[in-house]
Order: structure tokens, then C-alpha cells, then sequence
């Protein structure tokens, strides 16, 4: 999967490890982008206002 | 049917939900990762070695995005957090040397079910009455400002003792705690012991005892735990990756789901309650003793079906507290003449 089969043992291990890091970076700013779209206005729909 | 990774839409489902559930509490408490993660790929028939390195790398990935999060809160104390990464990784080595000694006796196993048994009900049953003594009054305020001082009384007795021996050098955390540096390594070292010993990442010995020993604010020693644990898993997933023991067809949905849920968690942390989280964490580990418990008898008495007795309770502990999670953070919020305490969303 994602073309990582080809390498050593150590730097498939690295390159696994750091598929997880940027899936976790893209996550993190993905969600926050759509957090700071439509948080507002789900914040205010349970608050109740 | 439509297949993403090697695996079915449902199977998809399945652990983008789950990723969910325990990103809300491993984003609130600051643990529950391979707690949770693990024992479930086991039950559901993947080999230990996937098993745990898997749930290693969903940790790492996990902790990463909640280090982050708490870090823009201003809830992770680095000075600490590096201080406590030292201590513990001597405390895991000389951990996994007791258990490498216990196993060639041939009683590694029972000793550690019971001292796991022991200590998660032991924890569990001290938060919980700690949390339900202190009623409205004696908890930290979640909405700690980094550098300004916390009031006296917010700090547990024995964390003043620990905090009142002053061999140099010491150091200024967050929240205005002062402690000697020795201090720190000596509990991140019995906190890295117990965590080798037992085999487990450790978030539910270390945010407890970076509280009641250290004194650290709640807050703090969540986030500043998440750092710690983003270490640990990160050499941890890679050790299992060199054997081919992370898959990612696991890991890639279950991170996209406790992603949400971790942002949910930790913008939690803010509004609800301090002594209702202590509750929530105490009920959970309690819950988690049993379930290990009944584990443990399973394998005593030849019972299988209590694997799953076992899961079930994991899962429905789980279950339960981020739901009643998300209640206190709806009701916080919903409650009229808020104190106008401060959202992370």
C-alpha cells in the first residue's frame, strides 16, 4: 500500500510511521478548517441561542 | 462492494466509528488509546503482533493531533514533558527487565493481571472518591492561563510535601508550580516502571500522578501526558513497523475518526466540570479494572466467552463515558449565566 512495499525493513518502518505523522497533520488542519467553518454555528444551535 | 484500503465500507464504518468514540476520550483524558484499540483488533481475530503495534500507531497518530490541540490551549508544559520523558524511559527499561526476570520464574503473567487489576481499580477508586469529596469546591479551574499562579488550595497534600523538598535545580512549571527536578524524574521514572511492568502505554498512571504528586493542573497534565505519550508510540510504532506489525488499512480509518472525536474531547476540557471529569476518569478505570478482572478468570477457567464479556465491557464503558461526556459539555454550555468560561471550538 502507497508504494512502501519496495523498501528495507528500517525504512518502511519509517516511511509507515511517517504516513501516520501527515494523515495526523492533515487531520489536525482538515478539521480545524471545517471546525472553524461551521463551529460557530453548531456551538450556537446547542447553546440553544 | 465498494473497498477502500483492502477493506469493506463496513469494516470502514466500523473503525471510523469506533476512531470517534475514543478520540472523544482520549482527547478528554488524555489516555485510552491502545486501552481501548488493542484488546479490540484481538477479539476481532487480528494476530497480537498487528494487534499491538497497530494500536501503537493509532496512539502515536492519535496523540499527535490532541498534543496539538492542547498546545494551542496553552496546556502543554514542554519543560515538564521532556523531564518526564527521561524519567520514564529509564523507569520502562528496568519495567521490562522485572517482567523478562518474572517470566523466567514463570510468574509473569498472574503478577502482572493482578498488579493491573490492583493498581487501574486502585486509581479508579481514589479518583473517584477524591473527585466526589471535593464537590463544588477544591478543583482546579480548567481554564488555566500558562503563566499565572494557582491557588494554594488547588493543590492535592502531597503534592505540597513533594513540592515543599527543594534540591536544586529546580524548575517553574506551568501554572506557577515549582518542584525539584529530581522530584519529577523520580515519579516519571516510578510511573515508566509501572507502565514497562504492565506493559501498557501508561497515560492512566502518569496524568493522575502528574496531578496528585507533581501538583501539575489537570489541564496541564493531560496535555503535557499527550506529548509524553506522542514519543512512546511513535519509537513504539516504528519497533512494531520493522516486523511488519502496523497495518495501516486499521490505523488510516480509525485516526480520521478519533481525529473528530479528539477535538471533541478536548474542547471538553474547557467547558465541563473539573470534579465530573475526575468522576468520568475514576468510573472508567474502575470499569476497565473489571473488564481485565474478568479477562484474567476467562483465561483462568477456560471460559472464551468471557474475551467477550470482557470487550464488552471495555467498549461499553467507553461508550458510556464519552457519552456522558458530551452530556456535561451540552449541558455546560446550554446552562444559562455561563461563567463565560473560554471554548477550544
Amino acid at each position: 500500500m502507497f508504494g512502501i512495499e519496495t523498501l528495507s525493513g528500517n525504512a518502511q518502518a519509517a516511511a509507515l510511521v511517517g504516513i501516520v505523522l501527515v494523515e495526523a497533520m492533515v487531520l489536525y488542519v482538515g478539521y480545524g478548517a471545517l471546525t472553524a467553518a461551521v463551529g460557530p454555528s453548531v456551538r450556537k444551535a446547542i447553546g440553544g441561542e | 462492494m465498494f473497498e477502500l484500503l483492502g477493506m469493506s465500507a463496513g469494516m470502514l464504518a466500523l473503525f471510523v466509528g469506533f476512531g470517534v468514540l475514543i478520540g472523544i476520550l482520549f482527547g478528554f483524558f488524555g489516555m485510552g488509546g491502545s486501552f481501548l484499540v488493542t484488546p479490540a483488533l484481538l477479539v476481532m481475530g487480528y494476530p497480537s503482533r498487528v494487534a499491538v503495534g497497530s494500536g501503537l500507531a493509532f496512539v502515536f497518530g492519535t496523540s499527535v493531533i490532541a498534543t496539538l490541540k492542547h498546545r494551542d490551549l496553552g496546556q502543554v508544559d514542554y519543560k515538564l514533558g521532556v523531564s518526564m520523558i527521561i524519567g520514564t524511559t529509564v523507569g520502562l527499561e528496568v519495567g521490562k527487565e522485572i517482567v523478562l526476570y518474572l517470566e523466567e520464574l514463570g510468574l509473569a503473567g498472574n503478577i502482572i493481571s493482578v498488579t493491573y487489576v490492583l493498581l487501574l481499580g486502585g486509581i479508579g477508586l481514589f479518583v473517584t472518591y477524591e473527585a466526589l469529596k471535593g464537590g463544588d469546591g477544591g478543583g482546579v479551574s480548567h481554564d488555566v492561563d500558562g503563566d499565572a499562579d494557582i491557588d494554594a488550595d488547588d493543590i492535592p497534600e502531597l503534592a505540597k510535601k513533594i513540592q515543599s523538598y527543594s534540591l536544586p535545580p529546580m524548575i517553574t512549571l506551568r501554572g506557577g508550580v515549582k518542584v525539584s527536578l529530581w522530584m519529577i524524574l523520580l515519579v516519571a521514572f516510578a510511573t515508566g516502571l509501572l507502565s514497562g511492568f504492565l506493559g501498557v502505554g501508561g497515560g492512566f498512571i502518569r496524568m493522575p500522578a502528574l496531578f496528585y504528586l507533581i501538583g501539575v493542573p489537570v489541564p496541564i497534565a493531560v496535555g503535557t501526558d499527550l506529548f509524553e505519550i506522542m514519543f512512546s508510540g511513535g519509537i513504539g510504532s516504528f519497533l512494531y513497523a520493522q516486523s511488519g506489525g502496523v497495518d495501516l488499512s486499521i490505523v488510516a480509518p480509525l485516526l480520521a475518526g478519533s481525529a473528530l472525536g479528539a477535538r471533541v474531547g478536548s474542547a471538553a476540557t474547557s467547558i465541563v466540570d473539573e470534579d465530573e471529569i475526575k468522576v468520568y476518569f475514576g468510573l472508567m478505570l474502575l470499569l476497565g479494572a473489571l473488564a481485565v478482572a474478568v479477562r484474567q478468570a476467562g483465561n483462568y477457567l477456560g471460559m472464551g466467552v468471557l474475551d467477550y464479556v470482557s470487550l464488552a465491557l471495555i467498549l461499553g464503558s467507553a461508550l458510556m463515558v464519552s457519552g456522558a461526556v458530551l452530556y456535561s459539555a451540552v449541558k455546560s454550555m446550554r446552562a444559562p449565566a455561563s461563567t463565560g468560561s473560554s471554548t477550544a471550538d
